[in-house]
């Protein structure tokens, strides 16, 4: 049976996948059985290609796109270099967490909230420093350059990237590195350009990749910070299949489609462009300089950096404030009157909706939980060596666009009469959840000392017992830390539970999405400030339990 | 467009204790715009009722859009589900509803099956059974009528300023620059912005009540797109952007962006001042010779997998309970789809106590109900408005 693990965790990963986009590719060109369209045709292409706003939608996605991982890349290498080696490393390793929990469809409201028009920022200015007694008639949220999706998207970007950059520092000798470039007369920061940098970008390119294909095909961040007419490439593909009119399918299935071709092509673009910057990276550490603009132009990113996590977390805070609002009209700076009526109107929905959220997240990351165990338990037991081609199995799903999948995946459900059900939905969140939830594991899992493991042996244990009394309870805190990431990424998404719940299923994500469409600031807090609370409770409970449970066992807290 | 009505549906002949019966247990799956939190509340209390009275479970399904709701039953019975489809109750009318009426999407008649139905103004509210100019024939019960008006705040605008036609509009959009706009057309009230205008502006209203075709759309709404360059250019940022709802719209008004918002109901004014969403000054108005009215309807898929309990549903929200409720101006502020001399005294009595809110026209200011045009125009003017906006 173990020995099967690796087998049908990749079918349960990669069998929807292969399914959804071969799904979608068909009707992509006119071929969709079900509608009586069995003819091969290059109609669908035409008609998304005289869509009239079609060339500014795919330029908004890929100048969002790319701007987004650019800026964000820019921010958390920054971020890194300003402080590697010093105490802000750490409070960066302890504040980036909380952020990366939380999901992007709370942080994009709150944002909104924070820099619209009406927004926080113009009330704190306003009327005594700007003199508007009106908000300014320019549009700060949804603008048609995107600058505010980008924005938004470097927002959650930059947390993730910084995050994984921290994790890889640990795998690339940084503290000899920079102590061997700091005996040269370089400053901190420049020798971790010059040294560190090159070696954590091996490590984290895969990450960056995943951050490329995110940005340049989300739908949810879009939606609510992008513009509308037109919108990115997805949004447009998810609004066409939403129609009534089927014959739109045809072009939404040649725009996901092409969305998947933008994206494949945006990561091999990328990978080129990676070539001639580490040529410009390697001649210019051959010059050797050690002073220059590098260490005043690192700071002033860095500080960017510091303002773009600020903001994360003051998203979450102003929706904090907005849901505890009665009355609050511009340019008031705080609320007129204070309730807590909305709460109490929809404590009912909201507890009903979390509780949905909770189990879908739940049994999704135990699922993923139980196969990523059995994958690496596989792997010691056989002494496998895993592969490079391993790894990006596990992140093909954070690869592909949702948008280009999730159709061939829901048709092909109603087929199966199994779309709308709780199941669908879980493993639906599933091919999301055990990338992430496999990748966070099989570190600490790896690195656990053979020696334990060995010395059971030698008592007598057998393997199963050396697995269950020995390997689990030691790897508590890592197994606590990736459930916690793994609920985060289920409590997060949104096109695949409303691809494949058929509005039967809906959870705080679909809701707070589609409350963000009409206009109750008060309401939507209330929804998004729960939505990001949610992962940040089990988050805290994965940080906490180890140290109950082990109270008296130092090592193992 | 020939499809006709399917053979395997029929009309509803079951009696209606034999249809609560049946009902009872089921969970309605009512798919309905999601983006009014009144409306959102509304169905909630209809749930807490149907469950009292009928044991049926009301789950709101909530759609950013209607459309997604007919795109689910659509793609069902391309894959062949003739039942157990995931769509119980729809909310309801214009294009989606003639979409779904005209490929024989719907089931019944069954309206007739309901006892409620009895009550419901036929003659003196025509929008009740024609709608859009599609007769409704009995595949849809109407649960609320709505009226285009407009909202303002009379503490920034005086009454007499105001526009009283969407002609003068214009005028007044371009002495006051940045304080018009509408949703975006491809919600159900941007487009029917355009459509009232298109009332005021075409040479012969009758051509509305007839389908649009390629041969006279752009000569009868070229006067239409003429009023509308002209006056675009003075909207809310330009007109190069738009709220994408009511709501949103609203927001707009509270925050003192636009000065006038369009609106699908009366009593929005009333309502959201109590909800302390727009100021105690906010008041509606409508235009001098009318404005277009409609009437919301909910009506069942042909697969729908609880027909019963959604018929228990669509009965309750035509009793003369739910109806004098929603026509509560704190509540929903919504007009009743009811006659009222078909109830009796009792009843009629709670419809009377509820429109003395500062904010509620009073029953003389309501103008006339302009029918609405063929569902084909409302169509057509959304494709045109989005070519014409796109960047």
């Amino acid at each position: 049976m173990l020995r099967l693990a690796p087998a049908i965790t990749l079918v349960m990963l990669l069998g929807p996948i292969v399914a959804g986009l071969l799904g979608t590719l068909g009707p992509a060109f006119g071929y969709l059985p079900v509608l009586g369209a069995n003819t091969v045709s290059l109609d669908p292409w035409r008609e998304l290609l005289s869509h009239s706003g079609f060339s500014s939608a795919l330029a908004l996605t890929i100048v969002s796109g790319f701007g987004a991982t650019v800026i964000s890349l820019a921010l958390c290498i920054a971020l890194c270099a300003t402080s590697a080696g010093s105490r802000g490393f750490e409070r960066l390793q302890r504040a980036l967490p909380p952020l990366l929990s939380t999901p992007h469809v709370a942080i994009a409201i709150g944002f909104a909230f924070l820099i619209a028009p009406s927004g926080f920022f113009a009330r704190a200015f306003s009327p005594w420093a700007t003199g508007w007694d009106r908000p300014p008639g320019f549009a700060t949220v949804n603008d048609v350059y995107g600058l505010s999706l980008i924005a938004g998207l470097v927002l959650k970007e930059t947390a993730y990237l910084a995050l994984m950059t921290i994790a890889a520092t640990g795998q690339v000798a940084m503290r000899a590195s920079m102590d061997a470039a700091a005996a040269l007369g370089y400053s901190p920061s420049r020798a971790f350009i010059a040294v560190v940098a090159p070696r954590i970008y091996a490590q984290i390119r895969l990450p960056v990749y995943a951050a490329l294909a995110y940005s340049l095909s989300n739908v949810e961040m879009a939606l609510i910070l992008g513009p509308g007419n037109p919108p990115t490439l997805a949004v447009l593909a998810a609004r066409w299949f939403a129609g009534y009119d089927l014959a739109q399918y045809f072009p939404a299935a040649a725009a996901a489609t092409l969305q998947f071709a933008v994206v494949l092509t945006g990561v091999g673009v990328w990978r080129l462009m990676e070539i001639p910057v580490g040529a410009i990276h390697r001649r210019w550490v051959m010059r050797g300089r050690r002073r220059g603009f590098m260490e005043p132009a690192l700071a002033a990113t860095a500080g960017l950096g510091k303002l773009s996590v600020t903001l994360a977390f003051a998203s979450i805070a102003i929706l904090a404030l907005w849901s505890l609002a009665f009355r609050w009209r511009f340019p008031d700076f705080l609320p007129e009157t204070w309730s807590l009526a909305i709460w109490a109107q929809h404590l009912g929905s909201v507890a009903r909706l979390a509780g949905v959220t909770a189990l879908i997240a739940t049994v999704s990351t135990l699922i993923a939980l139980t196969l990523t165990l059995a994958c690496l338990e596989n792997e010691q037991r056989r002494a496998v060596r895993v592969g490079r081609g391993a790894l990006w199995a596990l992140y093909i799903p954070l690869l592909v666009p949702q948008i280009a999948f999730l159709f061939g995946v829901q048709t092909l459900l109603v087929r199966l009469g199994f779309d709308g059900s709780m199941g669908a939905v879980i493993w639906a969140h599933l091919i999301f959840v055990l990338p992430y939830v496999f990748l966070s594991l099989a570190d600490p899992y790896r690195a656990l000392d053979p020696r334990f493991a060995r010395s059971a042996a030698a008592l007598g244990a057998s393997p199963s017992r050396i697995f269950f009394t020995v390997k689990l309870p030691m790897l508590l805190k890592s197994l606590g830390v990736s459930a916690a990431i793994g609920f985060s990424v289920s409590v997060a998404l949104y096109l695949p539970t409303l691809f494949t719940g058929a509005g039967r299923v809906s959870t705080l994500t679909t809701e707070a999405v589609t409350l963000s469409s009409g206009g109750d600031r008060r309401v939507i807090a209330v929804y998004a400030f729960i939505q990001a609370a949610l992962p940040l409770v089990v988050y805290a409970a994965a940080l906490v339990a180890p140290a109950i449970l082990y109270r008296n066992r130092r090592g193992l807290r | 467009m020939s499809l006709a009505i399917t053979g395997a549906i029929a009309a509803e002949e079951r009696p209606w204790s034999e249809i609560v019966d049946a009902a009872r247990g089921q969970t309605v799956y009512w798919n309905a715009w999601g983006g009014d939190d009144k409306t959102n509340a509304f169905i909630e209390w209809a749930g807490a009722e149907v469950s009292r009275s009928y044991g049926v479970t009301i789950s709101h399904v909530k759609l950013t859009d209607t459309a997604e709701a007919v795109s689910r039953v659509v793609a069902e019975k391309a894959a062949g589900r003739e039942s157990g489809g995931s769509v119980d109750l729809i909310w309801i009318n214009g294009p989606n509803f003639f979409a779904m009426k005209d490929q024989g999407l719907l089931y019944g008649p069954f309206v007739e099956a309901l006892p409620n139905y009895a009550l419901v103004d036929e003659e003196g509210k025509p929008s009740n059974v024609v709608d859009f100019t599609i007769p409704v024939e009995g595949y849809a019960a109407p649960w609320r009528v709505a009226q285009i008006a407009f909202v303002y705040d009379s503490a920034r605008v005086e009454r007499g300023d105001l526009p009283g036609s969407m002609a003068a509009m214009v005028g007044w959009a371009a002495a006051n620059p940045g304080r018009l706009t509408h949703p975006n057309a491809r919600n159900f009230l941007g487009a029917t912005f355009l459509k009232q205008a298109l009332y005021e502006l075409v040479e012969d209203e009758a051509v509305l009540q007839e389908p649009a075709t390629d041969e006279n759309f752009e000569e009868v709404t070229s006067p239409l797109w003429h009023w509308y360059d002209t006056l675009r250019p003075h909207l809310w940022r330009g007109g190069a952007d738009f709220p994408n709802s009511s709501s949103d719209l609203d927001r707009l008004l509270d925050d003192g962006e636009i000065e006038i918002a369009i609106t699908f109901n009366p009593a929005t004014a009333a309502l959201l001042s109590e909800s302390g969403l727009l100021p105690e000054s906010a008041r509606v108005y409508f235009l001098e010779e009318g404005t277009i009215g409609n009437t919301s309807f909910v009506a069942i898929p042909f697969n729908a997998a609880n027909k019963e309990g959604a018929m228990v549903v669509a009965n309750f929200l035509m009793s003369p309970q739910a109806q004098a409720r929603a026509q509560v101006p704190t509540v929903l502020g919504a007009f009743t789809v009811l006659d009222l001399d078909r109830l009796d005294e009792s009843e009629r009595a709670a419809f009377e106590t509820s429109s003395d809110h500062p904010a509620m026209p009073s029953p003389a200011e309501i103008p006339p109900v302009q029918l609405e045009p063929h569902p084909s125009w409302m169509t057509r003017i959304v494709e045109a408005w989005e070519a014409r906006t796109a960047r």
